[in-house]
């Protein structure tokens, strides 16, 4: 006879309304962990795009994303013919608000040159860029769809192909675009201000520059000396991907990840103290009818299983509940909510723990009652 | 009848409540010897120490002061004798409360199936045991029942059955049968003498209930936390 769940069934509507309660605060711990995860892979996800193993920039600069970087277009040629080097795209990147059914999308424009590294990396939908002006692949996440026509400065861009997960640290989704294309929308006024510059008499002053330049190394290639090779350029620098992604999270994205980090641990021990609150209360209400079981001649151990598997039941359900309801809610949050299996395991742990350190003080209290007062009326 | 082996002896039991000013001497040296097969009734005025000694021979209380022999095993002398007294109580002891005292998350037959369930025993016997119980103490049509909506002699009859599931040698009962009509007082004293005789049990039940008195092999009255001689 499990006492434990013959009480749980006998109050069954009040333990499920608890069980759900704590359900939903843990969907609200599950969905910022979420939010964290995905604050960091979304912020990698431009950097992770082109599988590069070393950035060309700007000398002096923490570019392209950390800050501006800017370098002549011509130097992914020479970037190309250093040594170990397999392939060598030149890249550029711009935020842009662009009109679009009635709306203003903003948009992360990537420019990458057709055929070498720095463009999407896996179509989802429809096809990689063909013509050598205006096409674009779309993260699906900007609502575009395949054959849709958009206008970004002075051209307008179909839509040839969509794919995933593709944006900047700030969560607004990208679109591909050719290098030349994304050069030419970098440099270009819209038609107004061109009449008012040629009017004055002046030429396109901007050279034509890209942010960084992506290498792919040779198997077996020394990536030291590629570096140490691009610094001889006095006006380059160069990166590993790893240096990237780290500049990224510590530079860009470190105080919304801390922002977030400190929320959540204020969240989770709030989370403990309600959990401790429930399944002290729950034993708390029992102290009568262990004193009875006491009395009849029950052992500590039948005591003790009773308050430490309603612990467990009310924790495990706890979890369970907030992991659906997560799982049913996540896509719908602006920004990609991650869940790892090892995160959702840890906060298992983690309720484990302090149901467990929460029925020892309804143990507690429960060993100390004294088996008369089951006995006065 | 032929009385068999000591169950009870309680020799110079005094039990005192606070210190000083609020003290209050609810026992003062008492003796009490009950044998198998006895049915005895502890009899005396409010505040007599009735549950007190009730309580002690139970050994939900220790006494201040003198010693407890129970199935003749030693378990009180000026402290407890042994650590296990839940133990005790789980395999000699039966007790029948004032306040009934079912745990309400339990059917009847499971308010009675788990004492037996407790000492470790296979479920069915449980089942069939307090079945074999409820339907003697005419509440077997209740088994399914949880207290909450049993009446007041329907659990007080349940938590009987609760008692004696174990086939406890020492019967403590308080006010048994206050809720209960005449004729089923009657059956509740006739399934504990029954008792008494076959597993040779003895059984202590404190009652003020006159209707019953004739039923009991002995009269022991209390005042003052001394035996009185009636
Ligand atoms: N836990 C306690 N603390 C202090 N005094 C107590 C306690 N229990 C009992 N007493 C006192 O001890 C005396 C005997 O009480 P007891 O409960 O044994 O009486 P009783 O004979 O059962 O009375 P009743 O017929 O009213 O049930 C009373 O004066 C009572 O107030
Ligand atoms: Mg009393």
């Amino acid at each position: 006879m499990n006492l434990a769940l013959k009480d749980i069934r006998h109050g069954l509507f009040r333990f499920v309304l608890t069980c759900f309660g704590l359900g939903l605060l843990m969907t609200v711990v599950l969905a910022m962990i979420g939010i964290y995860n995905g604050l960091v892979s979304d912020a990698l996800a431009v950097v992770k795009a082109p599988a590069a193993d070393v950035w060309v920039v700007e000398a002096g600069t923490k570019g392209p994303f950390a800050e501006a970087s800017s370098i002549p277009a011509d130097t992914r040629n020479a970037v190309a013919r250093m040594p170990g080097v397999a392939e060598a795209g030149a890249v550029n990147y711009q935020n842009v608000e662009a009109p679009h059914g009635g709306r203003t999308l903003r948009l992360y424009v990537v420019g990458y040159e057709p055929g070498r590294p720095g463009g999407p990396r896996a179509i989802a939908e429809g096809r990689g860029i063909g013509a050598s002006h205006f096409e674009m692949v779309a993260d699906r996440k900007t609502g575009l769809s395949p054959g849709e026509t958009i206008r970004l400065g002075r051209n307008r861009f179909t839509v040839v192909g969509l794919v995933e997960g593709a944006m900047n640290s700030g969560g607004d989704p990208a679109v591909y675009v050719t290098l030349a294309d994304a050069m030419a929308l970098q440099t270009e006024l819209d038609p107004a201000a061109q009449r008012v510059q040629t009017a004055r008499g002046a030429v396109s002053v901007k050279s034509a520059s890209v942010a960084a330049v992506i290498a792919r190394m040779a198997p077996g290639a020394d990536v030291d000396l590629l570096a140490a090779t691009v610094r001889q350029w006095k006006h380059l620098a160069a990166m590993t991907q790893g240096e990237q992604e780290e500049l990224l999270l510590a530079s860009v994205v470190d105080k919304a990840r801390r922002q977030i980090g400190l929320f959540l641990g204020i969240l989770l021990s709030v989370s403990a103290v309600v959990i401790a609150l429930i399944i002290y209360t729950m034993t708390m209400e029992k102290l009568k009818q262990i004193a009875t079981l006491k009395l009849i001649g029950a052992p500590d151990r039948a005591i003790v299983a009773l308050i430490v598997q309603q612990a467990l039941i009310l924790g495990a359900s706890g979890w369970g509940i907030g992991l659906i309801l997560i799982l049913t809610v996540k896509d719908y949050f602006p920004r990609r909510v991650v869940l790892e299996p090892f995160n959702v395991m840890v906060l298992a742990g983690i309720i484990a723990a302090v149901c467990l350190l929460s029925s020892a003080l309804g143990v507690r209290a429960a060993m100390k009652v004294d088996p008369a007062t089951a006995l006065g009326s | 009848m032929a009385l068999g082996d000591t169950l009870i002896a309680v020799s110079g039991v005094a039990k005192h409540f606070g210190e000083g000013e609020t003290r209050v001497d609810a026992l003062r040296a008492l003796d009490l010897t009950v044998r198998a097969g006895e049915v005895i009734a502890l009899l005396g005025p409010s505040g007599s120490g009735k549950t007190t000694l009730l309580n002690i021979i139970g050994c939900i209380l220790a006494p201040s002061s003198g010693r407890v022999m129970l199935d003749g095993e030693p378990v009180f002398d000026g402290r407890w004798l042994r650590r296990d007294l839940r133990r005790l109580r789980l395999d000699k002891i039966g007790f029948i409360f004032q306040a009934h005292n079912l745990l309400p998350f339990l059917t009847a037959e499971e308010n009675v199936a788990v004492v037996l369930d407790l000492a470790k025993r296979p479920a069915d016997e449980g089942r069939a045991r307090a079945r074999e119980l409820l339907d003697y103490l005419e509440v077997g049509h209740r088994a399914k029942v949880k207290p909450a909506l049993l009446s007041g002699g329907e659990a007080q009859r349940v938590a009987i059955a609760r008692a004696l599931a174990n086939r406890p040698r020492i019967i403590l009962a308080d006010e048994p049968t206050a809720a209960l009509d005449s004729a089923r007082a009657g059956l509740v004293m006739d399934l504990l003498r029954k008792l008494a005789v076959e597993q040779e049990a003895c059984i202590v039940i404190v009652t003020h209930d006159e209707k019953i008195f004739d039923r009991f092999d002995r009269l022991i009255h209390l005042r003052d936390g001394r035996l009185a001689d009636a």
